[in-house]
Order: C-alpha cells, then sequence, then structure tokens
C-alpha cells in the first residue's frame, strides 16, 4: 500500500510523527506520506517500548506475574490484574468469595472512570482546549485517592490476588465513593456544556474519522471504537464474569461512526460505571475477602485456557498455557489497542493532520499496552 | 515637559524609547497575566515563587531567554531565519506610533492612522512566512502556509467592518475617531445604533477577526502544539523564539487597542468626565483578558473550520452590516436632514 | 437557510455558556496544594519501599532468614543471609539488601512473609544522584531508626 493513490504526482513528503510528539502520548512513531495537509499513507510504527512482558510471564511464577499485568495498560491497571487472576483462577479450581468479587468490581469500575477521564482530558488537550484537562484531572484524584486508601498505590494497582483481593475495604472507602460520585455527577454536566455542546468541537468531530463495523471486524478493534461503530458488543453483558450479570447497566452505542460517537459512548460509559459501583455498594455483601482453600503455590492442571475482560479500551484476552508446573508455558496477551491502532493506517488515509489526530485521540491509545 | 515634547528629535527618541518599553513591558507581563488567568481559570494558583504574587518571573524568564545562545540550526536559510522573528515584532511595535493612548498622547497623529495599522500588520504575516519556510522544518512550512491563508481570509472581514465604520465616522484619523465618541458610553460606536443597527455584531466581528489575525486560541492554528509542535516557531531558541512571543503579545495589544478606538471609545469616560489614559489601558487590559480567557476555554478549530467560519458567516454578515450602515446613514440624513 | 441560522445561534450560544463555565470555576477556590510548602499526609496503606520491623523490646529484627521474601520477589532484587549463633537456636539476620531500582512494589514479599517482619515504609521522597543510593542496607536503617 505505499503507492500514493490520490496524488497522481507522487509530490509527497515523509513526516515522522514521533516517536516524541505531543499528540502522541508515549513513544509511538507514525510515519506519515503527506500530501500539503492530507495525509496519503499512514504507518505506526511501534516497538519503542517493547518489554517483553509475555516471555517475562513464561519466567515467573504465575502469582510473580501480577505486578506485571499492573504495567500493561498504566491507565486502567485493575482490568489487566481481573483478567489475569480470574483466567489463572479458572485453570486452577480457585472459588472467590462472592465479597472479593463485589470489590473488584467497584475498584475495576472506579479504575475505568479514572481512565476516562484521563482521556477526556487528553483528547480534549489534542483538540487544544487546555483547561478541561485539569477539571478532568481534579476528579480523577478523587479516584486515585480512593484507590489509593485501599490497593496502597495511585497508578500501577496490584490489588487482586489468585482468590481474592488483597485488602478489605473500609467504612471511610465507602463513604469517600459515595461522595465522589455524588461530586461527579454535579460535575459530568459542566464537561458537557464545556466541551460536548460546543461548536467548535462539534465541528471538529461530527462526520469525521468514518470507522465502520466492518473496519472493526477486520482489524479486530474492541471497546469504544468498536461501540462507536453501532456494534453492541461488551464483555461484561456478551460473556458476563464476575458479579456483572447482578448488576443493571446499560451498553452506549452509538452508530453514527466517527470521532464524536467514540466521544459519546465514553462520556456515557462514565455515567454507567457510576450506576454500577452504585449498585455494587448497595449489594456488598458480608464475609471474607480472600478464598480459604486458595493454595499458596498456584500450579494449575496441564491446559490451555483463556479468558477475558472489558478493560477500559477494550477486550483485554489473556491465553495461558500450563504444564503443570509453577511457571506458565505459555502466555499471550491480547491488548486491544494494538488492535485499534491498526486500523488507523486505513482509516486515516486521505484525511487533514488535524483530523487525523482527532481520530488517534479518539482510539484512546496507550502505548506501553500496545508494545507491552 | 511639553517643551521638550516640542522639539521633534527629541520627542521622536522619547516616543521611541516609550513604546518600545511599553511592548516589551507588555509583552513579559502579560506573560505573567496569561499564565495567572490560566491558573484560575484552571484552579491553580499560578507563578508565585518568584517575587511577590511571581511578579518577577517574567524578569527572570527574560534574563533566561537572553542569556541562552542563538542557535542557528543546520540547514536552515541563515538570513530568513534571523529575520523572520524581527519583522514579527518591528511592525507591531511601529503601529504603536499611531494609536492614541491619551487625548495628546500620541507618538503621531496622522490623517491615515487606521490605514497605517492595517498595512503594518500585514506586514506581520511575512514574518511567520519567512520564519516557518527558513527553518526548513516540514511542521513549521505547514503551519507558515495555514497561517499565510488564515490571515488572507480574515483580513477581509476585519476590513470590511472597519469600512463600513469609516462610513460613519468620515474619517481616519484614530484621534478624532475617539473624539467623536465623546460623552456618556452610549455615544460608543458599538452601542450607536443609529449608525447601524448591528454595530455589536460589527465589534463581535471585529475581535474574532482581530484573535484570528494575531493566531491567538481557538485560531492558533499556526503553532497548534499538539499538531505541528511549534509551528512556525519549532526550530526557534532563545531570544529567536522570545522576540516572536514578544511580537504577538505585542500585536494582542495592537489588536485591543484598536478594537477600544474604534468602538469602546478609546480614552473616554464611560461616564462624560475624567477622561484619561487610564481608561484606554483599563479598556485595553479588559479586552486582552477577554482574549485569555478565551483561549482558556476553547478547543482548537482545523483550517477548515476556521475558512468556513470567516467566508460563510463573517463575511457575509459584515457585508450585510456595510450595505445596512449605507443605507441608515441615507435614511437618517433624509429623514433629519443632512 | 434557517439551518444555517438555527446553527450560528446554537453555535454562539454554546461558545457563550463555555465562557460561563470557565468564569464560574475562576472564581471558585484553589485545589492543588503547594506540594514543597504543604504536603498530605500518606495514607495508611501506602506502598513505599520495605522495611525491616524491630521487636518492640530488644529493637532487633524480627526476621529470622527464612527468606520466603526472596523467593516471592518477581525482580530478585532482596537478599538476606543470616548466621546461626553458637549455642542459639534459629538463625540471626546479618544483612538484608533491597536493590530498590528493581523493585516495583508489588507487596509479594510483605505478603509471603509469613512472620510479619517487614512492611511497607511511608518514605516517598527518594531522590538520589546514583544508583548506588537506591541500593538500601534495611538492617542499617532498622539500627538508624532504633537509635
Amino acid at each position: 500500500m505505499n503507492e500514493p493513490d490520490c496524488n497522481p504526482n507522487q509530490e509527497t513528503f515523509v513526516i515522522n510523527l514521533g516517536p516524541q510528539h505531543p499528540a502522541t502520548h508515549g513513544v509511538l512513531r507514525v510515519k506519515l506520506t503527506m500530501d500539503g495537509e492530507y495525509i496519503v499513507h499512514a504507518e505506526p510504527v511501534l516497538g519503542y517500548i517493547h518489554r517483553m512482558h509475555e516471555k517475562m510471564g513464561e519466567n515467573r511464577t504465575w502469582a510473580q506475574f501480577l505486578p506485571n499485568t499492573a504495567r500493561l495498560d498504566y491507565l486502567g491497571a485493575l482490568s489487566y490484574n481481573h483478567g489475569y487472576v480470574q483466567v489463572v483462577e479458572r485453570a486452577a479450581g480457585i472459588e472467590v468469595p462472592e465479597r472479593a468479587e463485589y470489590i473488584r468490581v467497584i475498584t475495576v469500575e472506579l479504575n475505568r472512570i479514572a481512565s476516562h477521564l484521563l482521556w477526556y482530558g487528553a483528547f480534549v488537550l489534542d483538540l487544544g482546549g487546555f483547561t478541561p484537562l485539569l477539571y478532568a484531572f481534579d476528579d480523577r484524584e478523587h479516584v486515585l485517592d480512593l484507590l489509593e486508601s485501599v490497593t496502597g498505590a495511585r497508578l500501577t494497582f496490584c490489588y487482586f490476588r489468585f482468590g481474592g483481593v488483597y485488602n478489605d475495604i473500609d467504612e471511610p472507602f465507602i463513604t469517600g465513593t459515595r461522595a465522589f460520585i455524588k461530586r461527579l455527577r454535579s460535575r459530568l454536566p459542566d464537561y458537557h456544556n464545556l466541551v460536548t455542546k460546543n461548536i467548535i468541537m462539534i465541528k471538529r468531530l461530527k462526520e469525521v474519522g468514518p470507522i465502520s463495523a466492518e473496519m472493526c471486524r477486520r482489524y479486530g478493534a474492541t471497546g469504544p471504537v468498536l461501540r462507536g461503530s453501532g456494534v453492541c458488543y461488551d464483555v461484561r453483558k456478551n460473556e458476563p464474569y464476575s458479579v456483572y450479570p447482578e448488576l443493571d447497566f446499560d451498553i452506549p452505542v452509538y452508530s453514527e461512526c466517527d470521532s464524536m460517537a467514540r466521544y459519546m459512548v465514553r462520556m456515557d460509559e462514565i455515567d454507567q460505571c457510576l450506576r454500577i459501583i452504585e449498585q455494587a455498594l448497595d449489594k456488598l455483601p458480608d464475609g471474607p475477602v480472600m478464598a480459604e482453600k486458595a493454595p499458596k503455590i498456584i500450579k494449575p492442571p496441564v491446559g490451555d485456557y483463556y479468558g477475558a475482560v472489558e478493560a477500559a479500551r477494550g477486550t483485554f484476552g489473556i491465553r495461558v498455557v500450563s504444564d503443570g508446573t509453577n511457571t506458565p508455558y505459555r502466555m499471550k496477551l491480547r491488548s486491544p489497542t494494538f488492535s485499534n491502532l491498526s486500523l488507523f493506517g486505513e482509516a486515516s488515509r486521505g484525511m487533514l493532520l488535524a483530523d487525523a489526530l482527532a481520530l488517534m485521540g479518539s482510539l484512546d491509545l496507550v502505548i506501553p499496552e500496545i508494545d507491552r | 515637559m511639553m517643551e521638550l515634547l516640542e522639539m521633534e528629535p527629541l520627542r521622536l527618541l522619547i516616543f521611541l524609547g516609550g513604546l518600545i518599553a511599553f511592548a516589551a513591558l507588555n509583552a513579559a507581563y502579560l506573560v505573567w497575566l496569561e499564565r495567572k488567568v490560566a491558573a484560575h481559570i484552571q484552579c491553580r494558583i499560578g507563578p508565585k515563587e518568584v517575587g511577590p504574587f511571581g511578579l518577577l518571573q517574567p524578569l527572570v524568564d527574560g534574563i533566561k531567554l537572553m542569556s541562552k545562545q542563538l542557535l542557528v540550526p543546520n540547514g536552515v536559510d541563515p538570513y530568513l531565519f534571523k529575520v523572520a522573528p524581527l519583522l514579527v515584532l518591528v511592525p507591531a511595535v511601529m503601529s504603536f506610533v499611531v494609536i492614541p493612548f491619551g487625548e495628546n498622547l500620541a507618538a503621531r497623529n496622522i490623517d491615515l492612522g487606521l490605514l497605517m495599522i492595517f498595512a503594518f500588520a500585514s506586514v506581520n504575516v511575512l514574518g511567520l512566512l519567512l520564519g516557518g519556510w527558513g527553518s526548513g522544518n516540514k511542521y513549521a512550512v505547514i503551519s507558515a502556509a495555514r497561517a499565510v491563508s488564515q490571515n488572507v481570509a480574515y483580513e477581509i472581514p476585519m476590513l470590511i467592518t472597519v469600512i463600513s465604520l469609516v462610513m460613519v465616522t468620515h474619517t481616519m484619523n484614530l484621534n478624532e475617531i475617539v473624539k467623536q465618541q465623546e460623552g456618556m458610553f452610549w455615544n460608543w460606536y458599538i452601542f450607536r445604533l443609529t449608525a447601524s443597527p448591528l454595530m455589536p455584531v460589527a465589534f463581535l466581528i471585529f475581535f474574532i477577526c482581530s484573535l484570528a489575525e494575531t493566531n491567538r486560541a481557538p485560531f492558533d492554528l499556526g503553532e497548534a502544539e499538539s499538531e505541528l509542535i511549534a509551528g512556525y516557531h519549532t526550530e526557534y531558541s532563545g531570544m529567536g523564539f522570545g522576540v516572536f512571543f514578544m511580537g504577538e503579545y505585542a500585536n494582542m495589544v495592537i489588536g485591543a487597542s484598536l478594537a477600544t478606538v474604534l468602538f469602546l471609545g478609546g480614552w473616554q469616560s464611560p461616564f462624560g468626565i475624567g477622561s484619561g489614559w487610564w481608561w484606554f489601558l483599563l479598556k485595553v487590559y479588559a479586552l486582552i483578558f477577554c482574549v485569555m480567557w478565551v483561549r482558556w476555554t476553547y478547543p482548537r478549530t482545523t483550517l477548515w473550520g476556521l475558512l468556513n467560519l470567516s467566508w460563510k458567516v463573517l463575511i457575509p454578515i459584515s457585508l450585510f452590516n456595510l450595505l445596512l450602515t449605507g443605507a441608515t446613514i441615507k435614511v437618517v440624513s433624509y429623514l433629519f436632514g443632512a | 437557510m434557517s439551518g444555517y441560522f438555527c446553527e450560528l445561534y446554537s453555535g454562539t450560544k454554546s461558545l457563550f455558556v463555555g465562557l460561563g463555565i470557565t468564569f464560574r470555576y475562576m472564581l471558585k477556590p484553589v485545589v492543588t496544594l503547594q506540594y514543597p510548602h504543604e504536603s498530605l499526609p500518606m495514607s495508611a496503606r501506602f506502598r513505599g519501599h520495605i522495611e525491616l520491623i524491630g521487636d518492640e523490646e530488644t529493637g532487633a529484627p524480627k526476621c529470622v532468614v527464612c527468606g520466603m521474601c526472596q523467593k516471592g520477589c518477581p525482580s530478585n532484587c532482596i537478599s538476606l543471609a543470616g548466621e546461626k549463633p553458637e549455642g542459639g537456636k534459629g538463625k540471626v539476620l546479618t544483612s538484608y539488601i533491597l536493590d530498590f531500582t528493581k523493585c516495583s512494589l508489588c507487596g509479594q514479599c510483605v505478603e509471603s512473609c509469613k512472620f510479619g517482619a517487614i512492611r511497607f515504609s511511608k518514605d516517598y521522597n527518594l531522590a538520589g544522584p546514583r544508583k548506588e543510593a537506591y541500593i538500601f542496607d534495611l538492617l542499617k536503617r532498622l539500627e538508624e531508626k532504633g537509635r
């Protein structure tokens, strides 16, 4: 596809967007062949922050890999924790107490809100609006304070264990979370009035950066990107895990396929996360947070196991092959943003640079998760 | 003092020094103001460590910029690269010559003052173009092309608006225009609905255009930092960048001054008494505050959005305003006699 | 044509609404903390680098040199040694080195310790000019603390 097809005179030039560029949020490099301000061909170049997490997993005991899962997508670390813990629990046949599952859901959803808030700020920053970023960070700090009070970390959480969670949540956390739900609900209208309804924002996002459902399917895009293309697919509903079936929430789907649709999906998801947390707090049962029979040394029986969770950016799948020893034989991580980024080359063809960057922002990329 | 001002060469020197000092101080302290405004809009404090309320921060920043090496990267056109920042700053400072700060406080009170400001404002874009082109950087070239098309698109509605105003004032002498707005604040041209019912809209158009002319957000396509790193001044460092920066802020002051003179009564007091340069500065800084407020509220437009706004909204409305002004003048003079 | 004016009206309105919001926030109190001048207390579960817990009476480390923390650590950043005193029973810790450059604060060591001999510190002001500044001798730190 290197032949520029919309420029007969071949008068193009190449721009390296990154690895250090304000719009790529990390060390992503995109090789852009440009015709003036139009993109003829875009080629994402990966590997600048590759850390061999999969190989590391094969050299460590099952429990020792836990902190690594927090370092894939550092903005939504708990979902990745959850995915790994869940697949190993299934492999080793460990029953998780109900209270632990509820705590998992509460913290994962809080983490999802934090991730979406950061994305919101960074996305508007990509579009040149600086102030919403700091409003979003203000709220995000509250989530991080809450999560720090239970997990002990602010970003690279390592909270879940095979058979439960590390710490029980306490009363200040519950009241704090309820207060945060109230606070965020009162601030969301400001976000919408300041950004969503702003005419400049609408002009920049409406009907810009179309990604069809068919294209999503071809590249395996998931998460808000897929739901912004009109496909209602969310692992929490389609292949329910944990206690999600017991909670009542909607999956926001927009069928416009443009950047605005992806934006709206995430903004609505924040609302839904708040609903989930509220219900989970109401239903929170008493009991232990760690399975009593959880073995200290995990040695899952020989077999091939796959599990998936809905992370903030899409479906995070993890496949582990066990040969019965205390280290995994093979570990494969399916990271959502890798697939979401893959479609950038095709989707951005013929777009203006500014619009393409809006499109890239709406994919919500976290580079360490792409490279792993 | 007054006798001194009468002596032509001395008067020239005093005003030259005064204007350059005014432009430089403005640039320095507007940066401080901008940082403070941005901080408070974002519920922060902003600069506070250097001096009381961080007031010495601009001084320290200036010393830092001046003490840095004037780096001319390989592969640039050295002459254009060095000339470009000056081409941005000098016309802006020149424009101050005709701005009436007070009744007798203008370096030169010339009859074509308004025209002169627009003539110099057009040189400004040449500086951006040469800076971008001379840098030999792809981002800078894209930015330069954007800046030019933006300036061309926005000079038209601005000039049409000004023409409709000149039809009312019958003069291009800025001091005369201010004098015509004497008395209470409803005599200001922005509220002079008898001249044209669309005067407030004309002011808004003028304000938007001056935002676009000075490359301020939401029209800062030239230096769109999330797309083009820093646009035309990507390759500049030290005082080369500092001069670009000073030029940008000086242009902002010119834009605000012009809007004040044309629409908000210049140095006239809103209550008819106590007029003087203090009112002029107050109005100018209030407008500059609005410019900053706008910048820290909106996301950036795209080039398409910008041109659409200019050609599909601002130009038709300003043309309509031109027609309306002409018609109103005729009708008023017919009804009440010339 | 009416669509044009509708958009013009709603667009202009949205711009003024935005200005109103930022103005309202401008009048709100500052939310940031002026860090070096003020700082917040660390939360109870904050995970800093690990430290040894001394016996309340003697001040000697509770560690019995079982080596579980060393085995549990995913990054091999703990190295400890002990010796058996003559006549006494059990081992006595002689050195406990934490290579904090490799530590990812996962907490596997604290969890694997059955004797409650290590815990997370609340120390977060960690800046040093050299790599060696992060090779912590925890035994020495405990002694310094006891003094």
